[in-house]
């Protein structure tokens, strides 16, 4: 038989988590067994975890799914003829029909899950090193306006301007400057950039690549958090794989212009995520947070003009520049433009990454995509935007998912996290382990983080046992107004979102009467 | 790299130092290299990071001190890390975590009194989607049950 059959398992580490090695192995033996001449493409994952291992077979020009696939289905599967989209329990139809996938706009992770993270050429086939090629057409201040008109803002939490950022590294004069890209995920809730660098992790060079023609920097630096090995191992065989080709170097693509990357990996701080945080990392010091300014673009690693964004800020660079900055601006709304990756995490039925337009609502895609929650219980509330992101109650899933849209409640888009939690969470249990984790991940520079928030958890157990409520209810306020206000970071800055949204819209959790409310909002 | 070696810097040391361009004189990433090869840094080796460095001892001990992931003894066999985060709470990480307490017969610094296995709180995974998250030593682990702790350390065993 000269048909060779091309079967996709993931190698993202959470299909690994679930099975996706053994279900490779399995596969690659059955066809051995079967005389069958099969090749097993390891592809990142497509985002739809609850699938997870999601199997997929390229049948006419289309890829056909099964999952979640147990190793034990494996052997059936090559019972029901899957090598040409046999009918099997776990048959999901065409992967790009299935509604969860249909209904996506996927730009940044256009190609997450659909292409071999390891193959250049499958990255060129899907698009890949366009952007580059143009982007070296083109002169430093037309990248950097293609990046401002596009309306692109930083993913990883600030939503700053990134072509604003990039114009002032431009602007300033330096023989050397730096691209750093943050990939010290440390959100719970989030995964988009370790799925984006294990699944696609070309785009994300090709990014920091553009990010240096633009702004006059010829090194790149990558921290990845420790937590995340299996990003580690993909962004160094893709620095390797693009170095090797000519993608990196002293002569990127023939242009005669010069880019390198390398990937520094961090050792489990939270703070290392705050910008100026992990560039003290980067120089090898201890992750404290520096003041500001300086900037980061102006005096940023070892004091050089520095670029840094976010894994998905700068994985969304080659899309616009591909496709123009009009075609990015017209999705979205207001000032938040293009799309943003959402993921969906916690307690939650159909869990993983939800790529749309800004400005989704919250009950779309909790409820929608998400299709509430894994237990089968009620849904009492949603943490949107991380550890340091407010606690949205059920009755409020309509707020829209952009930054103004959130910020007006109060909250914020943070990374683009959402947690799902059912009516079994104890807020007030909530409200002290957000506390206790600024304590924790403090890096203890100012004192508003480093003793408030020891403060706070002390406070929260006063007010659960009873202690003088009302006092204390006041205190806590009190002690989130100086958090909020005299934080250096947004480590101490935001740690009372969770907090007051917490005692704002569940009292009863913290022992306090509902009637009596609380309802003084956040911040009051 | 600036300075000779000191006497006392055994031969490995200095290959794992001279390493990926002497790691730059980065305080992390000598600690680091130093952690990957032995498993922890101990006394000998903070006094060597000084001098590499060239900074002072204080300085470096307070890198070492600041990052959780460096430790000052090796790790158990089975060093199982278990997400206690926000997303993996939602999905019962406490019950998984007490489950762990009371099977493995931890004691309170979370070594089981045997010694093969340590268990250790994180702060996420990155598998938020599946949680409860755990690494059992290299391996991500998703739905994370007891007895799934129990067939990877057998299987590894």
């Amino acid at each position: 038989m000269s048909h060779v059959a091309t079967v996709y398992v993931p190698s993202d580490a959470a299909a690994l988590s679930v099975g996706a090695e053994e279900v490779a192995r399995r596969v690659a033996q059955e066809a051995t067994a079967r005389g069958l001449a099969v090749s097993v493409v390891r592809n990142g994952s497509r985002g739809a975890l609850w699938l997870e291992p999601l199997v997929e077979v390229a049948v006419d020009r289309t890829r056909v799914g099964y999952g979640p696939v147990d190793p034990e289905d494996v052997t059936s599967l090559f019972d029901a003829g899957f090598l040409n989209g046999g009918e099997h329990p776990s048959r999901l139809g065409e992967v790009e029909l299935h509604p969860w996938f249909a209904a996506q706009q996927r730009l940044t992770f256009a190609r997450v899950g659909i292409v071999d993270p390891t193959s250049l050429a499958d990255y060129e086939a899907h698009g890949g090193l366009v952007a580059l090629r143009r982007a070296l057409t083109m002169t430093p201040e037309e990248i950097v306006d293609e990046v401002t008109l596009s309306g692109l803002r930083g993913r990883g939490g600030a939503g700053f301007p990134a072509g604003i950022k990039w114009q002032t590294v431009l602007s300033t004069d330096s023989a050397t400057k730096y691209v750093c890209c943050n990939a010290d995920e440390g959100d719970s809730g989030t995964f988009a950039d370790r799925m984006l660098m294990e699944g696609d992790p070309l785009t994300l060079i090709e990014g920091m690549v553009i990010a240096g023609l633009a702004v006059g920097a010829s090194e790149g630096l990558i921290y990845i958090r420790s937590e995340y090995p299996h990003a580690v191992r993909s962004m160094r065989a893709a620095v390797a794989l693009a170095t090797e080709s000519g993608v990196l170097g002293s002569d990127v693509l023939g242009s005669g212009r010069a880019f390198e990357v390398v990937v520094r990996v961090g050792a489990g701080s939270y703070v290392c995520g705050e910008e100026t945080a992990m560039l003290e990392s980067l120089e090898g010091k201890r992750g404290v947070v520096r003041s500001k300014p300086p900037l980061p673009a102006l005096a940023g690693l070892f004091g050089r003009p520095t670029v840094v964004n976010n894994v998905l800020t700068l994985a969304s660079v080659p899309w616009i520049v591909s496709h123009g900055a009009s075609a990015y601006q017209a999705l979205g709304t207001g000032r938040s433009r293009g799309t943003q990756v959402y993921q969906l995490a916690g307690n939650v039925a159909r869990g993983g990454i939800v790529e749309l337009a800004m400005g989704v609502t919250l009950s779309e895609l909790v409820e929608g995509f998400g299709g509430a929650t894994r237990s089968g219980r009620p849904m009492k509330c949603a943490q949107v935007g991380g550890p340091l992101g407010s606690y949205v109650p059920a009755s409020a899933f309509n707020v829209r998912l952009d930054y103004e849209s959130l910020l007006e409640t109060g909250g914020m888009l943070g990374h683009g996290g959402v947690v799902l939690f059912d009516d079994r969470v104890d807020m007030a249990r909530q409200a002290r382990f957000a506390m206790a984790f600024c304590a924790e991940e403090s890096c203890g520079k100012c004192t508003p983080c480093r003793i408030g928030s020891v403060r706070g958890v002390e406070v929260i157990d006063r007010i659960v046992a009873g202690e003088r409520r009302d006092e204390q209810v006041a205190l806590l306020r009190d002690l989130c107004d100086v958090m909020t206000n005299g934080s250096l970071c947004a480590m101490g800055g935001l740690t009372p979102l969770p907090v007051l949204s917490a005692l704002e819209h569940f009292p009863a959790d913290f022992g306090l009467d509902t009637a009596e409310g609380d309802g003084r909002g956040i911040g009051a | 790299m600036g300075a000779p070696w000191p006497e006392f810097v055994s031969e490995d040391a200095r290959r794992i130092l001279s390493a990926d361009g002497g790691v730059e004189n980065s305080v992390l990433r000598a600690l680091q290299s130093i952690q990957e090869t032995f498993g922890h840094v101990c006394d000998e080796a903070i006094e060597l990071v000084t001098v590499v460095c060239n900074v002072s001892r204080a300085e470096v001990y307070g890198v070492f001190t600041f990052y959780t992931d460096l430790r000052a003894t090796t790790p158990a066999p089975y060093l199982v890390r278990v997400c206690v985060a926000e997303a993996c709470q939602a999905a019962g990480s406490a019950a998984l975590v007490e489950a762990l307490r009371s099977e493995m017969d931890l004691d309170v610094h979370a070594r089981s009194r045997r010694g093969d296995v340590e268990v250790v709180p994180v702060y996420c995974l990155g598998n938020c989607a599946l949680g409860p998250a755990a690494l059992v030593n290299d391996q991500l682990v998703g739905r994370t049950t007891l007895s799934r702790i129990r067939g990877l350390m057998e299987e590894s065993a």
